[in-house]
């Protein structure tokens, strides 16, 4: 990108050494409005959150290795796939890339100093903390953790014995913390953009954050007030879903659906977001169907909040509804099959640099794409109903969340670490780390497609002889897979610490976070940039490699 | 790791529009959480017809009418505030404001009749009266409760957002040409109200 007013180059203390206000230490942190700070703030409390998940997800698979007891009873299972799905999905992959690299990387995206509500910025992270230790009291009280699944499907939600409050109040509090960020992003967006910064001269990922903060403000109110509806359930014995007293437990589904299906794109799209930032630097290329791209955000966003009720087609509906809901689901693949496409089409003959920002993007479209036609084959009707409550599901949405999602977050790790911390980290035991945990992801996860098909329901503690190889394989991909993502986070941790100090803009890239000094000064910019061209100006390059020089 | 000596900056960025487009955004949201009610009450409507209709008999309507001439006319009150606000007569605005309180408060002693009229009688969550009446009523007054008790929870928070004008006009934060947040208590408010309207008939009028 071109800018009239292009920055001095004078080092000015970073917003790691300045805050907000008059503290110092923790409270300097704690206490900060400043938008980057905050990121950090959910980085860390979010991948604490991810480890003690992995962990979580380490013991299941342990327990599966072989049938029958290894080293866990069903009711402790129970609860540890519970945690595994709360934590991963509410403290995890929601917040995980709006909260963290939205934050941090939006306002310096389109040039402005900050988001334009700093203090219900810092709000919501409170909320999202407070959120974390409620559900954290929850495994700790007698009673023992919820053990409903991550859905709290009623009525067994409504009876069971174990600590399902302190779960669904946290995740009550997550919705509220997620609504203030979406509201607060949308009118970032709105409002906040550089002279010069038009809606298409948006960088993707600000797109992507900017459909995925419409879904947080437009879906999230639901699932909050279906849960606060389980809560006076449970407390105050209020007649809503319980069949007891007249309700319907399937109206309960159909309004967790209807948050929880557009959550995936919560989820998913800004992941989207990062490819579409990450592809062009590192094939030097402009990107291809800049606009297609865009508007494939909004088009999943919109069609993706009108087929929830694909997740219940066994749970009883007219065969009209389940028709409609197919149908719809079919066509939320149009916009995500565009995305990958340009994608594609933007590395072909592009003058490839295969950094492990690259490598990992490349990972997540290799995997999206199969959990995208896993997808496809799930929501038709007719393989549903063989497929449905399989591990075939578990597969699915693991290759679409993790396989997408979190390698797109390992992706943004790895892409603006050095913006964010001012130092590298090695890149030949980055791309190491990269090798290994998409090996053990694949071995983790292909597995329970196959034994899914042949059979395997999802959840259940115990198993037949036949599906033994299968789990066993399963089990050996997660320790490959654990194995690596200690490599990669050690390795940026002593990154973080040691790494060589690099310069602005390392990898070449072309947007406003990579004009302003690393790491960024508390206002982002010396003086508030001019924008004059589109993001992923890599035209001279194009030129020079057309001429051969 | 901030060790160097920390200087405080501070962004001084006022932008109204984008205040009010927050706001906007929020109400959104409580448009949203009690559209989830309207949707159970409308399936459970749909699927107990019969019994709904017999539940509703049981709410008095003249209460229901006072209440909502009490909120209509709050609103009005609210957003008289504003201008007055606007033309620089500051008192006149306070006391605009105190009024509108005074009519939640009003709405809330209505309200408080109400229930423990129904809670006398027996019916409320879990009670024995309650439980032998049909799945249908159960369901209603079910409704009943938690819609209007949400409702009557966002009237207090209305109530708290007010007061925290009050105080900002008295400090001076609010005044002739900076009444942005004025304006958005009052946009809640009227939410408040909107959502009420809807609540009425629901509960009230249809039989």
């Amino acid at each position: 990108m071109a800018h009239v007013a292009m920055p001095v180059d004078k080092i000015e203390p970073s917003y790691l050494e300045v805050t907000t206000n008059t503290h110092k230490g923790l409270l300097g942190w704690i206490l900060s409005v400043d938008h980057k700070r905050i990121g950090l703030l959910y980085l860390y409390t979010m991948l604490a959150f991810f480890f003690v998940a992995v962990g979580f997800g380490f013991m299941i698979r342990l327990e599966l290795i072989s049938p029958g007891k290894t080293f866990i009873d069903a009711q402790t299972y129970n609860q540890f796939f519970t945690l595994h799905g709360i934590i991963m999905i509410f403290l995890f992959i929601i917040p995980g890339l709006p909260a963290v690299f939205g934050n941090f990387f939006l306002p310096i995206m389109i040039g402005a100093k900050d988001v334009i509500f700093p203090r219900v910025n810092l709000l919501s992270w409170y909320l999202f903390i407070t959120g974390g230790l409620v559900a954290v009291a929850g495994w700790l009280l007698p009673g023992g953790s919820a053990d409903t699944g991550w859905m709290f499907y009623v009525p067994y939600s409504v009876r069971t014995t174990t600590n399902v409050l302190p779960a669904l109040t946290a995740a009550f509090l997550l919705g509220f913390s997620s609504i203030l960020t979406g509201i607060n992003f949308i009118t970032t967006i709105h409002r906040m953009r550089a002279p010069g910064m038009s809606w298409f001269r948006l960088p993707l990922f600000i797109w992507s954050l900017y459909a995925t903060a419409w879904v947080q403000v437009l879906a999230t109110p639901i699932i909050g007030i279906t849960l606060a509806l389980v809560i006076i359930e449970r407390t105050l014995g209020v007649g809503i879903f319980d069949p007891v007293l007249g309700g319907d437990p399937v109206l309960y589904q159909h309004l967790f659906w209807i948050y929880s299906h557009p959550a995936v794109y919560i989820m998913i799209l800004p992941a989207m977001g990062i490819v579409s930032e990450i592809i062009p630097v590192f094939a030097r290329r402009t990107i291809f169907g800049y606009k297609f791209i865009a508007f494939s955000s909004i088009a999943i966003a919109f069609f993706g909040s009108l087929v929830w009720a694909h997740h219940m087609f066994t749970a009883g509906m007219s065969d009209t509804a389940m028709f409609v809901f197919s149908f719809i689901t079919f066509i939320v693949s149009i916009p995500s099959a565009i995305k990958v496409f340009n994608w594609v089409s933007t590395l072909y003959k592009g003058s490839i640099q295969a950094d492990p920002p690259l490598l990992y993007v490349l990972s997540f479209i290799f995997q999206f794409s199969i959990g995208g036609f896993t997808g496809l084959m799930l929501g038709a009707l007719s393989v549903n109903i063989h497929l449905q409550d399989t591990s075939f599901v578990v597969a699915h949405f693991h290759y679409v969340m993790f396989g997408g999602t979190g390698f797109g977050i390992f992706a943004a790790m790895h892409y603006w670490f050095p913006k964010m911390f001012g130092r590298m980290y090695n890149m030949k035991v980055a791309t190491w780390a990269w090798a290994i945990v998409t090996f053990g992801y694949n071995l983790l996860y292909f597995p329970m497609f196959i034994m899914g098909y042949l059979g395997m329901p999802r959840r259940y503690y115990d198993y037949l002889p036949e599906f033994q190889p299968y789990h066993f394989a399963s089990t050996i991909g997660s320790w490959i897979l654990i194995l690596g993502l200690i490599i990669m986070f050690t390795n940026l941790f002593v990154g973080m610490r040691r790494g060589a100090k690099t310069p602005k803009n390392p990898w070449g890239g072309e947007t406003l976070e990579w004009t302003t000094q690393t790491p960024p000064i508390v206002e982002n910019f010396h003086e508030v940039p001019t924008v004059t061209t589109g993001p992923y100006d890599y035209s001279e390059y194009e030129v020079a490699k057309k001429e051969g020089t | 790791m901030s060790s160097s000596a920390p200087t405080a900056v501070h962004h001084v960025h006022r932008d109204d529009y984008g205040s009010r487009m927050g706001m906007w955004l929020f109400l959104f949201t409580e448009l949203v959480l009690f559209g989830g009610l309207f949707i159970v009450y409308s399936v459970y409507r749909f699927t107990h017809q019969q019994e709904f209709h017999i539940a509703a008999q049981e709410l008095n309507t003249t209460i229901g009418l006072i209440n909502t001439i009490i909120l209509l006319t709050s609103s009005m009150t609210a957003a008289m505030s504003i201008t007055a606000m606007q033309k620089g007569n500051v008192r006149f605005a306070k006391g605009l404001v105190w009024v509108t309180i005074m009519f939640a408060f009003a709405f809330m002693v209505n309200k408080y009749f109400e229930w423990s009229a129904k809670i006398h009688h027996g019916i409320y969550p879990g009670s024995k009266e309650l439980l032998n009446k049909p799945e249908g009523e159960i369901l209603y007054f079910g409704l009943y409760y938690v819609m209007t008790g949400l409702h009557a929870l966002h009237v207090i928070v209305g109530v708290v957002f007010f007061l925290f004008i009050l105080r900002h006009i008295g400090q001076g934060k609010v005044h002739q040409t900076q009444y942005v947040r004025l304006e958005n208590a009052a946009l809640y408010w009227h939410l408040v109200d909107l959502i009420w309207i809807f609540l009425f008939p629901l509960f009230y009028l249809i039989h």
